[in-house]
């Protein structure tokens, strides 16, 4: 296995945003959450990287506790997030923010990956010497995913990816995801478009106010009626 | 006009640009700490005085100044450290007001302890190259002065070579913009804070030794020091490098000029308006975040 979370609870102040998850991905899975605005997908990813406070429960990495790691050594280990809202670092430019990605690898190993990042999204090299801050809003995203990826991932934690983004752009933000998975990058995905997450998700898990109600394959909950009214608006 | 005027105008000038100089690396200590932290850091004049102090008396132990200024930076780096350590870091996730009483709760222990570590006399450290003058247009300017201009241009280049250049720069521009991401990218914002602490103290100590030879040094000359530095900080852009650079020149030359064709009663007070005036009209100050790169 190569995350395990067991019984995990956060709050914020007095106020519990999650209260006691289990959620088991395995090694090259896509893996699914969803679940309503407020349910906690975004804490429960937080409290994943490390940089939110943990109030009971564990968080194993292939077998190893990292329940009170920091954050940067779960970089280390290989858990990358791109987080909600993108949060490029917006004044600095395409190429300092995608070499900050690679903050803890050599210069060399992040020119290479940076290859393969402009590879895969080439805006990015044309705008390289551009702020963040300047990108639209699909650039940004594919900006956050490339940030991410100089890391190395071996777990990627992808949060509200497509948010806010027009259809096309959406598709092609689920392609690259796709692509990833392709390439045997273990994916823990949250996307408000249940749909589209359910749709490429090997399992899936729903999050409702803290607590995880269904689990199943991708195409299993997509069947399912529950699922149906609530998140696919059928 | 008078024939005076170019002569007396230089000599006016020449002492701005000196004090200035000091006012810029005062300045830039707290732009530094603000950027990895939105905590002023009045602590930052207790680093000027330690600097100037340390160096006296160690010079005063016959330590050539060669070896006496590093030993003094060295010593001033470790209580800033400190300071982040035992003082700030303890406090990690208390309010941004919490913090800065902290710092003031700082200076004055800092000052507290200056008194019994050395003592409330006033003290003068002999100038780097002696104080035979040089004559610029009419006027005279002290070697200290030179030092003071070298050492601010070398220290202002270094910095922008090390935010604009280096990962570790990047990775403390990243922390003050989102700490989250950078968090996120594996960054470690407390060393980042840590750092932050160690270089502000660097800069506050470099210029308290500068200055040393020029006015004299005593417990207290932090309190002033810092004070026209914030309002150097404040006049640039809080958080901007280039703004505190240019913040500290415009104060010092200001108050340099008022003491001569004014009265030198209204020197302090010149911060004290451009603060005030800044924070009414032009709150992010000439550089601030609204446009420019902050450093
Ligand atoms: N910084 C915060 N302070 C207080 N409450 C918060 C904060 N962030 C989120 N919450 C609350 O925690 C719950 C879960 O939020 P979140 O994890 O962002 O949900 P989701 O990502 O599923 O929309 C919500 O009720 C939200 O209001
Ligand atoms: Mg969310």
């Amino acid at each position: 296995m190569m995350l395990e979370v067991q019984g995990l609870a956060s709050r914020y102040g007095r106020i519990p945003a999650l209260k006691g998850v289990d959620i088991q991905v395995r090694q090259g899975e896509l893996v699914a959450l969803v679940g309503a605005n407020g349910a906690g997908k975004t804490t429960l990813l937080r409290a994943l990287s490390g940089v939110q406070p943990v109030s009971a429960g564990r968080v194993l990495f292939e077998g190893r506790d990292i329940t009170a790691a920091a954050p940067d050594k779960r970089v280390r280990l290989g858990i990358v997030q791109v987080p909600e809202g993108r949060q490029v670092f917006a004044p600095l430019t395409v190429e300092d923010n995608l070499r900050l990605g690679a903050y803890l690898r050599s210069k060399s190993q992040a020119a290479q990956t940076c290859e393969r990042v402009y590879a895969m999204f080439p805006v990015l090299k044309s705008k390289r010497r551009e702020a963040a801050g300047m990108l639209s809003g699909g650039q940004q995203q594919m900006l956050a995913i490339g940030r991410a990826l100089m890391a190395e991932p071996r777990l990627l934690l992808l949060d509200e990816p497509s948010m806010g983004l027009a259809p096309r752009l959406v598709e092609e933000i689920f392609a690259c995801v796709c692509a990833l998975k392709e390439a045997s990058t273990t994916i823990f995905l949250v996307d408000q478009n249940a749909r589209a997450a359910l749709a490429v998700a090997d399992r899936a898990y729903v999050l409702e106010t803290g607590r995880v109600v269904l689990t199943g394959s991708g195409a299993e909950l997509m069947e399912n009626e529950q699922v149906k009214e609530a998140y696919l608006g059928l | 006009m008078s024939a005076q005027f170019m002569p007396q105008f230089m000599q006016y000038l020449l002492s701005g640009l000196t004090v200035g100089a000091i006012y810029a690396l005062v300045a830039l200590g707290f732009s530094i700490i603000f950027n990895a932290s939105h905590v002023i850091n009045f602590a930052q004049g207790e680093f000027v005085m330690i600097g100037g102090m340390a160096t006296v008396s160690l010079s005063a132990a016959e330590v050539p100044l060669g070896l006496a200024i590093p030993l003094a930076v060295a010593a001033v780096v470790l209580v800033g450290l400190a300071l982040e350590k035992f003082a700030v870091e303890p406090a990690r996730g208390a309010s941004v007001i919490t913090l800065i009483i902290i710092t003031i709760g700082a200076s004055i222990f800092l000052r507290g302890l200056a008194t019994l570590v050395w003592d409330k006399q006033l003290h003068v450290l002999k100038a780097f190259s002696g104080d035979a003058p040089i004559a610029v247009a009419g006027a005279t300017l002290l070697p200290q002065s030179l030092w003071v201009f070298g050492i601010t241009l070398a220290i202002v280049l270094a910095l922008s070579w090390f935010f604009g250049r280096t990962l570790l720069g990047k990775a403390m521009l990243a922390t003050s913009h989102n700490r989250l991401a950078a968090q996120l990218v594996g960054i470690n914002v407390r060393h980042v804070l840590l750092l932050s602490y160690g270089m502000s103290a660097a800069l506050g100590a470099i210029a308290g030794i500068l200055i040393a030879p020029i006015s004299f040094t005593t417990y207290d000359v932090g309190v002033m020091l810092g004070l026209k530095g914030f309002a150097a900080a404040i006049l640039g852009g809080l958080g901007s490098g280039v703004g505190a650079v240019v913040g500290g020149i415009v104060l010092g030359v200001a108050e340099s000029m008022s003491a001569g064709y004014v009265s030198s009663a209204y020197k302090d007070a010149i911060a004290l308006v451009i603060t005030l005036a800044v924070l009414f009209f032009m709150p992010s100050g000439l550089f601030g975040k609204r446009g420019g790169e902050r450093v």
